[in-house]
This record gives structure tokens, C-alpha cells and sequence, in this order.
């Protein structure tokens, strides 16, 4: 798609693109400058109709360096990894990884509006990097109590369900070599940023 | 045959009964799991939304310590979510050798390492299909369940997405290995429309109204084809299925009931194994009546209220505590 490249053929000091800035930060070859913009995405996702722009809506902004728009938008958040834009897509996109890049970048800029889902992301993690081990069941009531007072209120009858079977736990496992792998998290992290 | 195993954090907690279930149709298939030394969460879809390099690092470390076993080059997952980020994480280090440098002196700071193509990462459903095939499964069969209607759900990420050269093990769009499997078990199997459909994830802590949307079209289908109960292979999606049923009826203001269970139990139950050992009876929509169809009883659970140990995070007070 010519639109594309357009900018990406100028050498010199020029700024990155936004197109090659979401390119470099997903992993493998995620092939989003090969998007023909045909809409297959929008029309496969069960999210879409909560989206502020579809998938193939979204590429098109960010081919147009509409970095604010993008980062600001709902989309990624909503984006349930279900995988069937990327089985469906013709030009074999990684849309997912995609998603996932938009929204690291959106944290990084501190872009989001009103997502509840960085925090759910970050709970997670502080339970990753102290134990090792997470479990979402758990999880999710922590994430509960957070934001939605109500909604605990709502499914105290499942947690009291899930308790009288058995299947609360309370804490993570801690794992043994957590002192090995906060090395290799620290050193990624460094790794990370100086990319 | 020998396997590594990665049970993952949900079987370790919520989902024991298909850890349980699992490894008592382990023997009978002839298959050994060997489970990963001192494994680690592999992240969920949580932390790569937060860093990249560290998300793929935290689940390089599974692949590098599964690598260190000798007898096994299979790594089998039976949860969906791990099997796909150990499945990425080996195929994208394969691919990008940029990736893969990053990440092996990221491992390296932990004493590790791991070279992208070592292992097969492959699903739980995979190996019992694949490897030891259906007519292997067939010849143990000694309870059929004749008469059970069942709804295959397989969810999304153990058939999609592709990747590397080998792909899905199943179509991405129409699967039918869990069919099959369950056809061979002797059960009424319906051809069920969104066996391939998300059922939301994490969502139901983002948007209620999409997350509860997407179990309610689910059961909602399974219960137009007058399934019996829904046959799963993902503990994130038992999880959603059977757990949230409750909240996403009250939201709705319905009263469907649809039994979940793992397709491991219902291995079991064919090859005649007792419903208490294969973890029946954990499950919050109530599997009995549809199980009394075959003549399959199931103990009455017992009550074990565990009281919340002091250094434990948060949690709701549940209404019989106060
Ligand atoms: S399906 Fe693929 S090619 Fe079509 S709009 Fe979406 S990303 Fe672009
Ligand atoms: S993976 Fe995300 S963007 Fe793609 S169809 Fe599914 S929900 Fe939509
Ligand atoms: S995806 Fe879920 S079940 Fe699998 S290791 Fe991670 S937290 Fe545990
Ligand atoms: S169906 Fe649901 S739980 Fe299962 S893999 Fe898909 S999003 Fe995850």
C-alpha cells in the first residue's frame, strides 16, 4: 500500500514514523505495513461494536500518524485476543500482537482514558514478579473490590460457590528460584528501555 | 510417551479438577508428564499489554527450564492461554534472531538460556488426539456416554492464531478433533456454531456488559441445541463458563443452567473412572442431573470453607462470614 511508504523512504535525521514505531515495538513480523485496508478484521471482532474505531480503522490512523487518536482510543482495550481477524486477515497481519503493542505504548504515554484494564494488567503483574505464580481467579475479586464495589456484591454468591468447592485460593505459590527470575525481569525491563 | 507438562497457575488453583482429571487418564493413554521444575506463571494476556521484553523473558524462563529436561522435547499446556504464549514465545525467538538475543541475555542474568525451535509446544487435546489417536482412546472405552448430548467448545486460542511452519493442529475456524474425540467416547455431540467463539477472557473485569454478552451467546447457544453440557478444554474457559454463569444470569435476568466440564473427565467417565476422582462435583452449575443421563453419580461435595490466612490479600467478605 503506497500510502504507507511514502514517508518511510526519506532518509536523514527525520523522526520516526508512528507506523515504524508500532513495527519495531512488536515482536516477530507483525506485516502491518501490508494492510489493504479490506475490513476483514472489523468484520470478524465480537468486540467490535464497544470499539471506538475497528481494527482496520485503527491501521489506517496509524499509517496516517494519528498517534494521539490511536493511543487515546478504546480499541486495543478491547481487543479479547480471540484471533480471528489474524486467521482471517489476507495479508496475514499480526493484529493481536498489535493490539497488545498499542497498548503498551498507550501506558508508556500515559495516553488511556478511563481503562480499568492497565490496572487489572498491573495487579497481575506485582503478583507475577513477587511469587512467580498468579492465578486470575484471585485476581479478579482483588480487582473487584478496587473498582467495583457493587460488583462484589454481585458475585459474593460465586465467590462463596467457588470457597465451598474448593477452588479459592487466597495467595499465589511463591516459586523457588524467584530470586533467578527477578534477575531476568530486571534485565529485561533494562533491556526494554533502551530500545 | 513422555511429556513435559506445564499445568499453569489456574490448574494449580480454580481448575485442579482438570489437573486431577488429567493425570488419571495419564496412565491408562500411556502418556508420562514430567512437570517443569519450579515453572513460572507464563503471564496470561496481562503482561505483555505492560513490557515486552520482560513478558516474553518471564515465559522464556518455562521454555528454558523445560528445555533442561533430557528425556522429552514435547512440552505439552493444558490451559489455552499458556499453550499459546509458549507456543509464541518458542516460534517468535525462531523467527527473530534480534528477539531471541534479547531475550537469552535477559535469561542469562537468571543462569539460563533457550534457543527458539528446541521444543514442540503442544495442547493437552493435541497429544491425546494425535499421539495416541482415537482408536487407542476407542479400545478403553467401557461406559460409553450414550445418550449425553454435548457441546465441543473449543475457544479461541488453541486453533488460532497460525504460527511457524506446522500452523494449528486443528482448523482455526470450524475444529472438529474434540467432536471426534467425544463422537469415539460415545456421546451425543451437536454441531455447535460458536464452538470456536470467544468467550471474553479478562473482559468481564473491563466491561461487564461485553464480558457477560459473550458467556450469555455461549450458553445460549448451547442451550437452543439442548446440550446437556458443554465440553471444555481451557480452565480460563470453565472458569468463565460455569463461574460467571450465576452473575451473567442475574445480569440478564435469565436462569439458563449449563453444566461445564473438561473434556479429561469426560475420558474418564467413559474409561468407567469414578466422578470424585476425575474432580466432578467442583463445578458451580451443577453437573448432576445431566450426568445422571449416563448413571453417573456424583458424591455431594464436601463443604471445605477455608478461612482466608492472615498475610492474604483482600478479599470480599462473603455474607456467611459477618
Ligand atoms: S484484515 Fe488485514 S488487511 Fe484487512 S484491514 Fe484488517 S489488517 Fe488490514
Ligand atoms: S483478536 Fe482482538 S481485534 Fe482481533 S477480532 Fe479478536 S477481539 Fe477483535
Ligand atoms: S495463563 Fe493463566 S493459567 Fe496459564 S500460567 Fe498464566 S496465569 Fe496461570
Ligand atoms: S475462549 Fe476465552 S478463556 Fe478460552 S482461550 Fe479464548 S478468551 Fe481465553
Amino acid at each position: 500500500m503506497s500510502t504507507v511508504s511514502v514517508s518511510l523512504t526519506q532518509e536523514g535525521s527525520r523522526k520516526k514514523s508512528f507506523l515504524e514505531e508500532v513495527i519495531e515495538h512488536t515482536p516477530g513480523d507483525c506485516r502491518l505495513s501490508s494492510c489493504i485496508q479490506c475490513g476483514t478484521c472489523g468484520g470478524s471482532c465480537p468486540s467490535g461494536q464497544d470499539m471506538d474505531h475497528t481494527p482496520r480503522a485503527i491501521f489506517a490512523m496509524i499509517s496516517a500518524g494519528l498517534k494521539k487518536d490511536v493511543l487515546k482510543s478504546n480499541t486495543p482495550w478491547f481487543c479479547v485476543s480471540c484471533y480471528y481477524c489474524m486467521v482471517r486477515c489476507p495479508q496475514s497481519v499480526h493484529i493481536t500482537d498489535i493490539m497488545y503493542t498499542l497498548k503498551r505504548l498507550a501506558i508508556q504515554e500515559k495516553m488511556y482514558d478511563d481503562s480499568k484494564a492497565p490496572d487489572f494488567s498491573k495487579t497481575f503483574i506485582e503478583w507475577v514478579e513477587n511469587y512467580g505464580r498468579a492465578f486470575e481467579l484471585g485476581l479478579m475479586s482483588m480487582h473487584m473490590i478496587k473498582h467495583n464495589p457493587f460488583g462484589v456484591f454481585k458475585m459474593a454468591g460465586m465467590g462463596m460457590g467457588m470457597i465451598s468447592k474448593g477452588r479459592m485460593a487466597f495467595t499465589p505459590t511463591r516459586i523457588k528460584g524467584m530470586d533467578s527470575l527477578k534477575a531476568i525481569l530486571n534485565k529485561a525491563k533494562e533491556l526494554e528501555a533502551m530500545a | 510417551m513422555k511429556y513435559s507438562y506445564f499445568p499453569g497457575c489456574s490448574l494449580e488453583r480454580n481448575a485442579s479438577a482438570y489437573h486431577v482429571s488429567a493425570m488419571a487418564i495419564a496412565e491408562p493413554l500411556g502418556m508420562e508428564f514430567i512437570e517443569v521444575d519450579d515453572w513460572n506463571c507464563c503471564g496470561a494476556t496481562e503482561y505483555i499489554s505492560l513490557n515486552l521484553t520482560a513478558s516474553y523473558a518471564l515465559i522464556a524462563r518455562n521454555l528454558a527450564q523445560a528445555s533442561k529436561e533430557t528425556s522429552t522435547k514435547q512440552l505439552v499446556a493444558p490451559c489455552s492461554a499458556c499453550y499459546l504464549n509458549l507456543k509464541k514465545c518458542d516460534a517468535y525467538m525462531k523467527e527473530s534472531p534480534s528477539l531471541e538475543e534479547k531475550i537469552n541475555t535477559a535469561l542469562a542474568a537468571g543462569g539460563l538460556s533457550y534457543k527458539g525451535g528446541t521444543l514442540k509446544v503442544r495442547h493437552l487435546l493435541d497429544v491425546v488426539v494425535n499421539d495416541i489417536g482415537y482408536d487407542a482412546i476407542a479400545a478403553k472405552v467401557t461406559k460409553p456416554l450414550k445418550g449425553l448430548r454435548v457441546a465441543p467448545y473449543y475457544g479461541c486460542m488453541i486453533v488460532r492464531p497460525k504460527l511457524g511452519e506446522n500452523g494449528t493442529f486443528d482448523n482455526p475456524e470450524y475444529p472438529t478433533t474434540l467432536d471426534k474425540l467425544l463422537k469415539v467416547l460415545g456421546a451425543t455431540v451437536i454441531d455447535f456454531p460458536l464452538k470456536a467463539h470467544c468467550c471474553g477472557g479478562h473482559m468481564t473485569q473491563i466491561s461487564e456488559s461485553t464480558g457477560f454478552e459473550l458467556i450469555r451467546r455461549l450458553i445460549k447457544g448451547a442451550t437452543d441445541y439442548k446440550a446437556d453440557l458443554i465440553v471444555t478444554l481451557c480452565p480460563m474457559c470453565q472458569l468463565n463458563l460455569d463461574a460467571f454463569q450465576g452473575a451473567m444470569n442475574s445480569h440478564f435476568n435469565t436462569s439458563y443452567h449449563m453444566p461445564v466440564l473438561y473434556f479429561t473427565q469426560m475420558i474418564g467417565l467413559a474409561f468407567g473412572m469414578d466422578a470424585a476422582s476425575l474432580g466432578i462435583g467442583t463445578e458451580l452449575v451443577d453437573a448432576r442431573a445431566a450426568l445422571a443421563k449416563i448413571g453417573v453419580e456424583v458424591p455431594e461435595a464436601e463443604l471445605v470453607v477455608k478461612k482466608p490466612p492472615k498475610e492474604a490479600l483482600p478479599m470480599p467478605s462473603m455474607p456467611e462470614e459477618k
